[in-house]
C-alpha cells in the first residue's frame, strides 16, 4: 500500500517540477517566470518528500521529510520576494501585455522607501500616468 | 497487491528522475539564455530545487535515508546563495 501512495506523490511532484521548468522557458517576463517556479516547484518538492516519508514510514525519516517541506514552504516566497523586490527597483522590464501594475509610482527610487497613496488607492484598467509621478524622477 | 504496487513504484522511480532531468535541461537554456541577471538566479534557483527532487528519488530507489540529510543541506544552500544573489541585483555589490 505504501509503495502506491510513494508511487502516486513521487509522479505528481516530478510532473509539478518539471511544468515549473517549462514555465520558466515559456513565460514572457521575469515576474511570471518566478511565479511558475516558485509555486509549481515548492508542490512539487513537497510531493517528492511527502513520497519519500510514506515510503520509509519510520518516525525519523517522516520528521526530516517534513522538515524539509517546510523549510521549502518558508524559503521559497521569500527569496522569490527578494528578487521580485530587487529586479524591480533595477527596472526589469515587465511584459508588454501587463494591465495593473500597482507599485508603479509607489516606490522611492533612492531610498526604496514604499509610501502609501494619498488618495483612493489604485485606478484599475491599462497602465496610465499619474499625476504627480513625473516630477520624482 | 503489494507486488504490483512494488512493480509500479519501480517504474515510477525510473520516470520521475527522468522528468527532472529533462526539467534541469530545459531550466539550463533559461540560465543560458535568460535576458537579465535575475531570470539566470531564478533558473539556478529551481535546478536546485529539481536536484532536490532527484535526491529524494534517490532516497527511495536506494532504500537509505542519508540522502534525505544531504538534500537538507541542498536546500540551505541554494536559499543563502539566492539571497546574495538578490542583495547583489539590488545594490550592485556585494557587501
Amino acid at each position: 500500500m505504501n509503495a502506491w501512495i510513494t508511487s502516486v506523490l513521487m509522479l505528481a511532484g516530478a510532473l509539478f517540477m518539471f511544468l515549473a521548468a517549462v514555465g520558466i522557458l515559456r513565460l514572457p517576463d521575469l515576474f511570471t517566470r518566478m511565479q511558475a517556479t516558485t509555486k509549481a516547484g515548492t508542490l512539487g518538492i513537497g510531493c517528492m518528500l511527502l513520497g519519500v516519508a510514506a515510503n520509509f514510514g519510520t518516525l525519523s525519516v517522516t520528521t526530516r521529510a517534513v522538515l524539509v517541506i517546510l523549510f521549502f514552504f518558508l524559503t521559497a516566497p521569500v527569496a522569490a520576494h527578494m528578487i521580485a523586490r530587487a529586479s524591480y527597483f533595477v527596472g526589469l522590464p515587465l511584459y508588454h501585455g501587463t494591465v495593473l501594475d500597482e507599485l508603479r509610482g509607489r516606490y522611492d527610487p533612492q531610498t526604496h522607501v514604499l509610501e502609501s497613496p494619498a488618495g483612493p488607492a489604485v485606478e484599475e484598467g491599462p497602465r496610465e500616468p499619474e499625476p504627480g509621478e513625473t516630477e520624482e524622477s | 497487491m503489494t507486488a504490483s504496487g512494488e512493480a509500479v513504484l519501480s517504474v515510477v522511480l525510473q520516470l520521475a528522475p527522468a522528468l527532472l532531468i529533462a526539467g534541469i535541461l530545459v531550466s539550463f537554456v533559461r540560465l543560458v539564455r535568460g535576458p537579465s541577471l535575475s531570470d539566470r538566479v531564478v533558473a539556478l534557483d529551481l535546478i536546485a530545487t529539481l536536484a532536490v527532487g532527484i535526491i529524494s528519488a534517490q532516497t527511495v530507489e536506494r532504500n537509505d535515508d542519508v540522502f534525505l540529510s544531504l538534500a537538507a543541506a541542498v536546500a540551505l544552500t541554494t536559499f543563502l546563495g539566492t539571497v546574495a544573489f538578490a542583495r547583489y541585483v539590488e545594490k550592485g555589490r556585494l557587501e
